[in-house]
């Protein structure tokens, strides 16, 4: 049996191989793997069923084994942990594992054998582990009884480990590699039986990433990487005012300059450079004359904006997300009410590869080489563009350079396609630059929030009324989901009665609303959406019923946590490692911050101090249950970077709008955190079994919080918007 | 043409003066793993040696370069053996995305050139590459292992 790997595994193999040689300085564009002519059968044949134990096993002559992965690597790791779920229960040897990445086409010609490849809301493993550890378990079952039919005996009688399989009562071994071909044949047992997780080998390692070695040469080819053969290059420019149109060019102004071969209209809003080099589309695109239509969104701004979510903090609203008891009424007679209003704006998703798609369109398919975290709809996308249907179109999925919900948006798939399909035959790389990037993201949504809460006597909380004024991702998403009395599901992340974004605090009376507030600036799904918003939000201001009542804040979350052992106890694990109760340093305060989001328990203490008003955070301690853990050390690196991608809007980052466009166009305006100001940073790993928790996006909502937390108690000043600025801390 | 001297390889190269750097390596000599982050030399992805000193290439233009600067991309870092940054960055798992790394492993490399020991507080102000992933406590762990490890080498 001949394995016939695809491209990306025969780079990494031969990668790993010659890890770190002979990638010197070539002349002539190195030219990614790429098949002429387009042909479907060519896919066909490149992954035929016969080089493979299952969908997701490929077992190799040579012993190695192929596993391959349906979802999609952006840096989050999952590719790996994946791998780990299926090696499992394969009882292979994991030195010996690569993978392979799955193209959608390939699995819409094979009926959808690899489910759904869309990856997002820190699904990846928890939305696959149990289909993955069958995968692996049937293989091995398949493998095993190919040894036994060999050998003449009972399956039963034959064990396996590390891709040996041994006849108990005789001692006789064969391996995976030498009875692969004839697996193929094999029908898997129905029941399968799946291990004890007491008895993992795989899952709950710090394995190494298996993606590691071409990041560190420079071998990886990312999207914007791709070349190939008679390719060109064009740069896209969109209305800046989302939802204006493209009014008029004036191509002669740039079409004798270097390496310009075409200028075009690709639709209603977007025109298009063609050359050479992307250099040479961007200059010509820098020097192209431009008329816009920017109709009437270009009078928004920040500031309406923010007058329109403002007045949604006190309107009637039909969308109740969370309701106990009558928060209203117990509202309106109490003799103590607190209340406080705080703001979040918006975000870029900023990830460090910038879009870019190439597409190759014939008139009898079309074929893309581009990242995107939802590869099914991105073959929607470009069918329609296209004019091809699916069958005819096929997707080249890649590891991306970042994404954090960004590409889950195939806005850049549509005019890659509609660009390409003008050059017919030729392969046209399309690239945003960073500018055009910023400019057109899927931000974070803008949101207000009020809160109205009552507390008695003794300090208790009567009733709380938590009211968020904002955008909907989901109206712009899939309008048709918003129902007549919730509204958007999203909004109460984090705020939930139950499920994987359930409250984690008890209120006799309690009411979560919400009042949609859209606007043009179109909101999309940044990593963690709207946990972290919502815990920003709630967290603070418990923090603010905390002080009100002169109590700890620790010790009057956890009168509020009773019922809830699971948040108790991550809040408990860093209350325990920031040494809450014995006193800070001179100078130094703390803060905490707890929430469910994405299935997961999460938690965060921060120590700051603030001398003369400057900030420095010096440390963060987190801790989190996410059920199982996969891959420990993977686990850890998404908490450092959620508390990264969480500390860049709490320190520098926004969107704002101007003229009804987002006026930061680059990192010089959209500041994002740099190594210089990385607190130390410990992470408790406190998985409590039984549950599978999402890793990439939860512990994003609690380092904020956290944060200002330790911000109130260092200064007793609340900050109630972000990111801080200087008059704040002064 | 141009000459210029790519890791130890003399190159002829057809591009206007004003092409920065960045832009010859990746479309002219096909050198794709220096990255374009911010064309604003803002993030560092783009950063390669020039005479073993960390420069960000998306700004400079190809004629600031003469003949004789020894021009070295993330691909002829480790070209004759693995570099000591590489090969920690292995070990510690550092990279999460790894678009920005390659800038990162140069800007750390010059940085242990310069300075092979590195206090924390002169790491974090000059290693200021940005990463959105958000490695950087292992690159910080990396950056001192690394050195630690250059340093044994060559006692």
């Amino acid at each position: 049996m001949k394995a016939q790997t695809k491209d990306q595994n025969d780079k990494l193999l031969s990668s790993r191989r010659g890890f770190l040689k002979g990638a010197g300085a070539t002349a002539g564009a190195f030219v990614f793997g790429f098949s002429f002519p387009l042909d479907k059968k060519a896919f066909a044949q490149s992954t035929a069923a016969s080089d493979e134990v299952n969908a997701w096993v490929v077992v190799n002559p040579d012993e190695t084994v192929l596993i391959r992965i349906a979802r999609i690597e952006m840096g989050q790791g999952s590719l790996t942990g994946l791998a780990q779920l299926v090696a499992e229960e394969l009882e292979c040897d994991w030195d010996k594992v690569s993978f392979d990445l799955v193209k959608p086409g390939k699995n819409l010609e094979r009926n959808n054998v690899w489910g759904s490849q869309a990856t997002g809301g820190s699904t990846a493993i928890r939305g696959s582990h149990e289909f993955l550890r069958r995968g692996g378990a049937a293989a091995r079952a398949m493998l095993i009884q190919a040894a036994a039919q060999q050998w003449g005996v009972e399956a039963s009688s034959c064990s396996v480990s590390k891709g040996v399989i041994t006849h108990e009562p005789s001692g006789r071994t064969t391996t995976y590699g030498q009875v692969a071909e004839l697996a193929d044949g094999m029908t898997p047992p129905e029941n399968l039986e799946l291990k004890d997780p007491s008895k993992w080998e795989i899952i709950g390692k710090p394995v190494k990433r298996l993606d590691t070695l071409d990041k560190l040469d420079g071998s990886l080819v990312y999207g914007v990487d791709v070349s190939m053969p008679n390719m060109l290059v064009a740069v896209s420019k969109t209305c800046p005012v989302h939802g204006g149109e493209l009014a008029g060019f004036d191509a002669s102004a740039v079409e004798g300059m270097a390496g310009v071969k075409h200028v075009f209209r690709v639709n209603h809003e977007t025109v298009a450079i063609v050359a050479d080099t992307f250099w040479h589309a961007k200059k010509a695109m820098d020097a192209l004359p431009v008329e816009w239509d920017e109709g009437p969104n270009a009078n928004v701004s920040s500031e309406s904006i923010a007058e329109m979510q403002r007045e949604g903090l006190s309107a009637d609203t039909p969308y109740v997300g969370h309701q106990v008891g009558n928060a209203r009424e117990v509202l309106k007679s109490a003799s103590r009410v607190i209340e406080a209003d705080y703001r979040y704006p918006f975000q870029h998703h900023a990830p460090m590869e910038p879009l870019a798609a190439t597409v190759l369109w014939t008139d009898t398919g079309c074929e893309m080489w581009a990242p995107t975290q939802r590869p099914e709809v991105a073959m929607a996308t470009m069918s329609e563009a296209s004019g091809h249907p699916q069958e005819a179109c096929e997707i080249h999925t890649m590891r991306i350079g970042g994404s954090f919900g960004r590409r889950l948006a195939t806005d850049y798939v549509n005019i890659a396609t509609l660009v390409a399909k003008q050059l017919p035959g030729t392969p046209v790389k399309t690239m945003w630059t960073r500018e055009e990037d910023m400019l057109h993201g899927r931000y974070h949504p803008v949101t207000q929030c009020r809160f109205r809460a009552s507390l008695d006597d003794q300090g208790e909380v009567e009733a709380l009324h938590v009211r968020i004024s904002g955008q909907s991702i989901t109206s712009y998403t899939y309008p048709s989901t918003i129902t007549e009395d919730r509204g958007d599901p999203v909004a109460y992340q984090g705020l939930e009665a139950e499920g994987d974004m359930a409250i984690g605090y008890t209120f006799p009376n309690l009411l979560v609303d919400h009042a949609i507030r859209n606007t043009h600036i179109r909101p999309g799904y940044w990593r963690g959406v709207n946990l972290n918003q919502n815990a920003l939000y709630m967290e603070s201001f418990i923090d603010e019923l905390a002080h009100e009542t002169g109590e700890d804040p620790v010790e009057f979350r956890r009168k509020l946590m009773k019922n809830h052992p699971k948040n108790l106890a991550v809040l408990n694990k860093v209350v325990e490692g920031i040494g809450w109760d014995t006193p800070a340093p001179e100078g130094i305060h703390r803060g905490v911050a707890q929430i469910k989001g994405f299935g997961s328990y999460v938690a965060a203490a921060a120590e700051v101090s603030v001398t003369n008003g400057k900030l420095k955070i010096h440390r963060l301690v987190a801790a989190t249950d996410t059920g199982y853990v996969v891959n420990p050390q993977q686990v850890k690196a998404q908490v450092f970077g959620s508390f990264v991608y969480g500390l860049s809007p709490l320190l520098y980052s926004e969107c704002t709008v101007e003229n009804g466009r987002i006026a930061q166009q680059n990192f010089n305006t959209y500041e994002v955190m740099r190594l210089v100001d990385m607190p130390e940073v410990e992470v408790h790993l406190v998985p409590s079994g039984g549950f599978w928790g999402g890793v990439g996006e939860p512990t994003i909502a609690v380092a904020a919080p956290a944060v200002l937390n330790a911000i109130f108690a260092a200064t007793g000043k609340r900050i109630r918007r972000i990111p801080i600025q200087e008059s704040d801390l002064a | 043409m141009m000459k210029l001297n790519v890791n130890g390889n003399i190159v002829e190269v057809d591009a206007e003066g004003d092409t920065p750097l960045l832009w010859v390596l990746r479309e002219h000599l096909g050198l794709t793993g220096t990255k374009y982050g911010c064309g604003i030399a803002q993030c560092g992805s783009c950063t390669v040696h020039i005479d073993g000193v960390a420069q960000r290439t998306c700004v400079y233009p190809v004629s600031a370069v003469t003949e004789d600067q020894k021009i070295t991309t993330i691909e002829g870092l480790g070209q004759e053996e693995t570099h000591p940054v590489q090969e920690v960055w292995a070990e510690l798992d550092v990279a999460q995305c790894g678009y920005c790394q390659t800038g990162m492993i140069m800007a750390v490399s010059s940085l242990l050139e310069q300075n092979p020991n590195p206090s924390d507080d002169e790491i974090r102000t000059q290693i200021s590459n940005i990463c959105r992933c958000g490695t950087y406590p292992r690159v910080l762990e990396g950056v001192k292992l690394a050195a630690a490890r250059i340093n044994e080498n060559e006692s």
